[in-house]
C-alpha cells in the first residue's frame, strides 16, 4: 500500500447504504449456509424426511374427512420447518458473536441494521429454498394447490413472512444467549409446544378443551390455516376453514404483531450487546 | 511520515467497570502520528477494554477519548471509516475464501464492488495470501489467519490502527513474519496502538511504550527509557546449597531489594546494566564466597521483570488476580 492520502470513504448511512450493507451482510450468511455440512442435512435431507415421515407414517392413521392428508399435511409442514428454521438466526448470530464477527461488523462504518436484517433475510432465503423443496416432494407424493396458482403463491408468502418475523425472535435469543448451545436449547423450549399444539399436524378439535384453548389462538396454527385455506381452495370448508380473506388477515396481523414487538427488543439487545 | 507531531490518539481519565470490577481506573495517553504506540500488559491489564473503547466497540463509563479529532462516543459514525482493528476478537469468517472475507469487509467500507474487488486482490497479495485467497480461512493455518486479520483491517486504508495483540498464540516464525509487515505498514505511516503481553514484542515494534496493570498506567516512555530503568538485561543464578542463600545475595547484589531471590529454589534473578562483565564479576564473587553456582545466565527482561521493576509484584501473580475477576465480568458482558 502506498502512502497515498485515501479519501475517506462515504459516511452517511443514507438509505442506500442501510440497503446494501444489508445485502452485502445477507450474501456473507447466504454463501455460509450453502457451504455449512449442516446445512445440506438439517435444509434438505430432514425437511424431505419429515414431509416422507408425516405422509407415509401418520398419513394412513389420520383421517380427514373431506380432503386427502397429503393436501391437509403440506401448509402444516412447511410453517413447521419455517418455524424450526428460525432457529437458526440464533444460532449464527450467537455465533457470530462468539467468534468476534460482530465486533469486525461493529468497528466498520456499515449501517447498524446490517447485521440483524442481513442475518433475518439470508435465512428467509434458506426458508424459501427449503419450503420450495418440501413442496416439490409433496408434489411427487399427490399434494396439488387446489386454489390455483395466485392463491398458491399467496400462501407461500405468508409463510415466508411468518418466517421473517420469527427470525426476529430469535435473533432476540441468539444476541441474548450469546453462545450456540444456549441458543439451540432456549429456541427449542418453547417452539415445540408452539408447533405441535397448532394445527400443523392435526385438526385442533380432536386436542383436550384447555389445549384446543390454546391451539386456537396462537400464532402457528393462525399462519398454518391461512396457508391451509389459500392451498385446499375450494375444498376448505371441508376441514371449517370458511373464510380465507378473514384467515389471511388474521395471520398477517401475528406476523406484523411479532415484527413490531421483535425488531424493536432485537434491536435494543444488538445495541447492548457488547 | 515520521516527525509529524499531530495528536491522534488522546485519553483522558478513562474509566470503565464492569459490574464491581474495574477495568479502566483512570486513564491517560497520547500517540502521534505515524507512530507506534505499544500498550504493554499482562492478562486482565485492560487493554482490550482500552481498546475495545477507541475502536467504538465500547462506551467509557467516564473520561474523554478522542481518536483523529473524533470523540469516540459522539462521532463514532465517522470515526469508524477512518480506523482499521484486529486482534482475536475482530475475526475473519472461516467459511468465507481470503478473498471473499476482504471483499465483504470493503463493500462495508462502502467501496464501490470493483474497487472493494481490486483492494482484496491487492491486500492478499500485500501479506502473501494471493495463492491462498480462493481457499475458505478454516483451511488457513494460524499464522495465515491473523494476516486475514490484518490484511481485513487495512482494507479501508485506514489512518490508525488498532492490533490487539496480534501475535498471541503464534509461533515463532509466523511471529516474525507478521511483525515484518507490522513494521513495513509503519514506515508507509500508518498510526498504530498495539497491544501486547511480550516485552520483546513492544521493544520491536513500539517506539513508545505505556505499561498499564490493574487499569492505570503505571509507566511510559520509550523502550530504551524503560530498559534503563530495568537494566538492560537480567542475571539468573541457581545456587547448589540453598542454606547458603544470605551468602550468596550479599556476593550478587550490593542492596537486596534489588534482587528477585526465590529462597527454596536457590534463585537470585537481578537486572544489570554491563551484562558480560556483571556475569564475570558475579560468578568470581561467589566463587571467592565459596558458593558453588548451579546454573547462571544472561537473558533479555521478560515482562515478568518489568512489572517486578515497577510494582515489586511479579506480572503473574497481578494477571491471576485480576483475570479471576474481569475475564469473568468480560466474557459474561461480551456474550
Amino acid at each position: 500500500m502506498t502512502a497515498e492520502t485515501a479519501t475517506p470513504p462515504a459516511v452517511a448511512p443514507g438509505f442506500t447504504w442501510v440497503v446494501r450493507d444489508a445485502l452485502a451482510v445477507t450474501k456473507r450468511n447466504v454463501l455460509r449456509n450453502i457451504r455449512n455440512p449442516q446445512f445440506v442435512v438439517f435444509s434438505t435431507i430432514q425437511p424431505i424426511m419429515f414431509v416422507l415421515l408425516f405422509a407415509f407414517v401418520f398419513g394412513g392413521a389420520i383421517a380427514i374427512p373431506g380432503v386427502e392428508y397429503l393436501d391437509f399435511l403440506i401448509p402444516g409442514i412447511i410453517v413447521q420447518t419455517t418455524v424450526f428454521g428460525a432457529t437458526n438466526t440464533a444460532i449464527g448470530l450467537a455465533e457470530d458473536l462468539g467468534r468476534g464477527m460482530i465486533d469486525r461488523f461493529r468497528s466498520l462504518p456499515m449501517a447498524r441494521s446490517a447485521v440483524l436484517a442481513g442475518r433475518t433475510l439470508a435465512d428467509t432465503a434458506r426458508n424459501l429454498f427449503v419450503v420450495t423443496l418440501m413442496i416439490g416432494v409433496g408434489y411427487l407424493l399427490g399434494f396439488r394447490f387446489r386454489g390455483g396458482i395466485v392463491a398458491a403463491l399467496t400462501g407461500i408468502l405468508v409463510v415466508l413472512l411468518f418466517g421473517y418475523a420469527f427470525s426476529w425472535i430469535f435473533a432476540f435469543v441468539g444476541l441474548k444467549a450469546g453462545d450456540v448451545e444456549t441458543a439451540q436449547a432456549a429456541g427449542f423450549v418453547w417452539v415445540f409446544p408452539l408447533v405441535f399444539a397448532s394445527s400443523a399436524f392435526v385438526p385442533t378439535q380432536t386436542m383436550p378443551g384447555w389445549l384446543q384453548a390454546f391451539a386456537q389462538n396462537q400464532p402457528v396454527t393462525a399462519v398454518v390455516d391461512a396457508a391451509r385455506a389459500l392451498t385446499l381452495g375450494p375444498l376448505a370448508p371441508a376441514v371449517g376453514l370458511d373464510n380465507t380473506a378473514e384467515l389471511v388477515l388474521k395471520a398477517l396481523g401475528w406476523v406484523a404483531l411479532v415484527l413490531v414487538v421483535a425488531i424493536p427488543v432485537g434491536v435494543r439487545q444488538y445495541r447492548k450487546t457488547i | 511520515m515520521r516527525g509529524s507531531t499531530q495528536t491522534v490518539i488522546e485519553v483522558e481519565n478513562v474509566r470503565r467497570s464492569f459490574g464491581e470490577v474495574v477495568a479502566l481506573d483512570g486513564v491517560d495517553l497520547r500517540a502521534a502520528q505515524g507512530r507506534v504506540l505499544g500498550l504493554l500488559g499482562p492478562n486482565g491489564a485492560g487493554k482490550t477494554t482500552l481498546v475495545r473503547i477507541l475502536t467504538t466497540l465500547l462506551r467509557p463509563d467516564s473520561g474523554s477519548a478522542r481518536v483523529l479529532g473524533h470523540d469516540v462516543v459522539a462521532d463514532a459514525g465517522p470515526l469508524r471509516s477512518r480506523i482499521g482493528l484486529a486482534g482475536p476478537y475482530a475475526a475473519v469468517d472461516e467459511m468465507l475464501t481470503g478473498f471473499e472475507n476482504l471483499e465483504l469487509v470493503g463493500r462495508l467500507y462502502h467501496l464501490s464492488r470493483d474497487e472493494a474487488r481490486r483492494r482484496a486482490g491487492e491486500t492478499l497479495e500485500r501479506f502473501d495470501l494471493s495463492e491462498a485467497g480462493n481457499r475458505p480461512a478454516k483451511t488457513y493455518s494460524g499464522g495465515m489467519r491473523r494476516r486475514l486479520d490484518l490484511a481485513a483491517s487495512l482494507v479501508g486504508k485506514p489512518q490508525v490502527l488498532f492490533l490487539d495483540e496480534p501475535t498471541t498464540g503464534l509461533d515463532i516464525r509466523s511471529r516474525l513474519a507478521l511483525w515484518e509487515m507490522i513494521e513495513e505498514l509503519v514506515r508507509d505511516g500508518t498510526t498504530l496502538l498495539l497491544t501486547t503481553q511480550y516485552l520483546e514484542e513492544a521493544d520491536q515494534l513500539a517506539d513508545h511504550i505505556v505499561v498499564i496493570d490493574r487499569g492505570s498506567v503505571i509507566a511510559s516512555g520509550t523502550s530504551e527509557a524503560l530498559k534503563t530503568q530495568l537494566g538492560a538485561d537480567v542475571l539468573d543464578v541457581h545456587i547448589d546449597d540453598v542454606g547458603q542463600m544470605d551468602d550468596a545475595i550479599a556476593a550478587v547484589v550490593k542492596n537486596r531489594d534489588e534482587a528477585h531471590v526465590d529462597p527454596q529454589m536457590g534463585h537470585i534473578s537481578v537486572p544489570v546494566r554491563d551484562g558480560s562483565a556483571a556475569l564475570v564479576n558475579v560468578v568470581r564473587r561467589l566463587d571467592d564466597a565459596g558458593i558453588a553456582i548451579k546454573d547462571i545466565a544472561l537473558r533479555r527482561p521478560t515482562l515478568d521483570d518489568v512489572f517486578l521493576a515497577l510494582t515489586g509484584e511479579s506480572a503473574e501473580d497481578v494477571a491471576t488476580d485480576v483475570v479471576a475477576n474481569v475475564g469473568r465480568r468480560r466474557s459474561r458482558a461480551r456474550s
